[in-house]
């Protein structure tokens, strides 16, 4: 197969950053669950969110043991899972999603990417058109072995930060990181709590003196009025359950539209800054 | 029943920290980095410390009754046709192995000043010792427990309720044991600078593995002694059940470097291995990464964990500690299983030939025992077997599962059709022989 464009996926993601940059706003990341609730209402509501002003798409590959998703994403990767949807089923959907114009990243457990394989999981994400991983359980202490994958398909593979962080490893995490780097001021696991910028705020200003990279923030971004406020100081917003939320609450066919009307607020408050 | 064969060659342990092997390490968010640092950082200091050793010493002996003894038990050797030593952990407070490895744990927490612990539990046996030590210690204590594990060991759900603990039943996935872990490696995350995740079994990210084997270790320690004086030398086997794998490791840490004496830890495989209702992990897993470490798991093709199934709640667990994974990689140790109908097996024979009710986890290794010792092992072979726990917690889910009529029915009044004699083989069908209306 052919890859989605001739760039490589941190080019792309760079790409999507500077574009909002010229634009004077943050770029909007909006996570869904891959083939949910189904796989074609899926791909609607990931066409919908780029529609509605999307920046840069998250897609999360479901597994069984989500430690770090709150009941919301929980739910919704238990929902796809009981469907009997497989891997190749949702990479299969994730490949429709190649004529969109914005940079899309698997979000997944390194379980899925190990028992893959790292060179077989790097392969295929790559031939779905994709730009990059977010393994939230892989730190960069025990990632060696995807890196090597994940650099030999241009794949940018995206760390996260915390506010727990030491320096030493916010220096690795910026030095290994391509795409962006993934703050999380917020101590906790996904859709539970609000941001914090008291906490947010300087984890974003320390991330910045070890990496040019672009910041973005997540955990804990609902609404337009906390996006807005994320974007006064990181470059960019990734919302999640409250968007898996829109697309599971209500009949299933309405799902496009109640993910295009969320991501519309969410695009008017990442340019309010 | 068989060992594991993994792909690829086996590799000797490594240098690197926190890693047995290829096995092991630390795949948890970035989040957690900052408490694991302090955990590896307060168990060196610990240990560098004879102040710690000393206070772990006397609560050891004074409040956790240890040394445990080590019981020649005769009859059931008979029976067995080896020759049974069995190390007596259900007779340390609390009813198990576990408060070997809370206590020392809990003053771990202590030296970290945090004033929060959170534990999983299946059985409930950890819930309890960690609810013990909470109260010894003034902790706060919240254990996650999974909802059918909350059915069906329901005695220690009240245990912890009356030691002061909050027990949170877990509804999510399988409402079992890792169901538990997840929910509590969520807790964590959300509250890591006040809280201590004290982790119940030899598995999970480095450094558990090592500190939990650390503390367990004082099985071995008494019972290699223990061994010497009162049968002589040194013994052919140690067998012991393996859920996580803590009262296998600390059974087997101070033999392994004893190449004389075998290392054999048995699983449960609930159905029967094949069965698609097993928790024999390493017989029936492959390499994965589950709950912050790489090990063995019971998981598809995509890497997807699957549900496993076993009548005991404690070894009910598609993961296992990362030490149990190489020791069988590299052919240390023999990892064999026991079904449900094994384990009730040598729960009633262990009731009937000792007076030991036993917890349904080590019936597990009486149960393999009774059925393959003398055949694996050889007539007379002197056997070192680690009783990891006290039965009462089970007597409920036996007398449900297994239909045994043992009075309860009469007890209440109602009419008791086929009391059996009590001796010999126990009558066990799958899915409950009629008999009692104790029977769902
Ligand atoms: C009595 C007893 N033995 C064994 C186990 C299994 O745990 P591990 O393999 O960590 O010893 C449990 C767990 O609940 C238990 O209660």
């Amino acid at each position: 197969m052919t890859p989605a464009t001739s760039l490589d996926g941190s080019a792309r993601i760079a790409e999507a950053f500077a574009r909002a940059k010229t634009e004077d706003r943050a770029a909007l990341i909006v996570y869904l669950t891959a083939c949910y609730p189904d796989a074609a209402l899926s791909k609607a509501c990931f066409e919908a969110a780029v529609d509605a002003g999307a920046d840069i798409l998250e897609v999360g590959i479901p597994f069984s043991d989500p430690m770090m998703d709150g009941p919301v994403i929980q739910a919704a990767n238990q929902h796809v899972l009981e469907a009997g949807t497989t891997v190749t089923d949702q990479l299969e959907m994730i490949a429709s999603l190649r004529h969109l114009e914005v940079p899309t990243l698997a979000m997944t457990y390194v379980t899925i990417a190990d028992t893959r394989g790292y060179a077989r999981f790097a392969d295929e994400l790559a031939e779905a058109g994709l730009a990059g991983v977010i393994l939230p359980d892989l730190p960069i202490s025990e990632a060696e072995g995807w890196l090597t994958e994940a650099t030999r398909r241009g794949l940018a593979t995206v760390f996260l930060a915390s506010s727990v962080s030491t320096d030493e490893r916010l220096e690795a995490i910026g030095r290994r990181s391509s795409g962006w780097v993934y703050a999380t001021g917020l101590m906790g696991v996904t859709g539970v709590k609000s941001v914090s910028a008291a906490l947010t705020r300087p984890l974003v200003e320390r991330v910045r003196t070890h990496t040019d990279l672009p910041v973005a923030v997540g955990i804990g971004v609902r609404d337009r009025a906390s996006a807005a406020e994320v974007a006064r100081y990181a470059d960019g917003v990734i919302v999640g359950s409250s968007i898996v939320r829109a697309a599971g609450e209500g009949d299933p066919s309405g799902a496009p539209d109640r993910v295009a009307a969320l991501v519309r607020e969410l695009r008017a408050g990442v340019a309010e800054r | 029943m068989s060992t594991t064969s993994l792909s690829g060659s086996p590799e000797l342990e490594t240098a690197r920290e926190g890693y047995f092997g290829r096995f092991g390490g630390q795949y948890v968010p970035e989040a957690l980095s900052g408490a694991l640092t302090q955990l590896v950082g307060a168990w060196h200091d610990a240990q560098a410390d004879p102040a710690f050793e000393a206070e772990l010493d006397d609560l050891r002996r004074n409040y956790g009754g240890r040394p445990t003894p080590l019981y020649l038990a005769s009859r059931l050797s008979e029976e067995a046709g080896v020759e049974v030593w069995l190390k007596r952990e259900d007779l340390a407070h609390t009813g198990s192995h576990k408060l070997n490895n809370v206590v020392g744990q809990a003053l771990l927490t202590r030296r970290m000043g945090k004033p929060r612990v959170i534990a999983e539990t299946g059985a409930g046996q950890h819930g309890v010792a960690t609810a013990t030590a909470a109260a010894l210690f003034g902790l706060e204590c919240v254990v996650y427990m999974g909802a059918e594990d909350c059915r069906r060991q329901r005695l220690n759900v009240v245990r912890m309720q009356l030691l002061g603990a909050t027990v949170v039943p877990v509804e999510s996935g399988t409402r079992t044991l890792k169901d538990a872990i997840n929910e509590a490696m969520r807790d964590w995350v959300t509250n890591v600078d006040s809280t201590h995740y004290l982790i119940g079994s030899a598995m999970g990210p480095h450094p558990f593995p090592t500190i939990v084997r650390e503390l367990q270790k004082i099985i071995s320690i008494e019972s290699t002694e223990q061994f010497a004086a009162q049968a002589g030398g040194i013994p052919d086997a140690v067998i012991a059940c393996v859920g996580g794998g803590s009262n296998a490791i600390g059974s087997f840490a101070e033999w392994i470097e004893v190449p004389e004496v075998r290392i054999i830890g048995i699983e449960a495989a609930g159905e029967g291995v094949g069965s698609g209702r097993s928790a024999a992990t390493i017989s029936e897993g492959r390499e994965a990464v589950l709950h912050g470490s790489r090990s063995i798991a019971l998981v598809d093709d995509d890497g997807q964990v699957l549900p496993a199934h076993s009548v005991s709640a404690g070894l009910d667990y598609p993961g296992v500690g990362p030490e149990h994974a190489w020791l069988a990689s590299t052919g240390r140790g023999t990892y064999l299983s026991a079904t449900d109908e094994d384990a009730l097996h040598g729960f009633r024979r262990t009731s009937e030939l000792e007076g030991i009710i036993p917890a349904l986890e080590p019936a597990h290794a009486v149960g393999w025992l009774l059925r393959h010792g003398k055949a694996e092992l050889g007539d007379g072979a002197r056997v070192v077997l680690t009783m990891s726990g006290r039965g009462d917690k089970d007597v409920d889910e036996v007398v449900e599962v297994a239909g045994w009529d043992v009075g309860v029915a009469k007890a209440f009044g109602a009419a008791s059709p086929g009391v059996q004699d009590g001796h010999g083989e126990a009558t066990v069908e799958p899915g409950g022989a009629a008999g009692t209306e104790l029977q769902p």
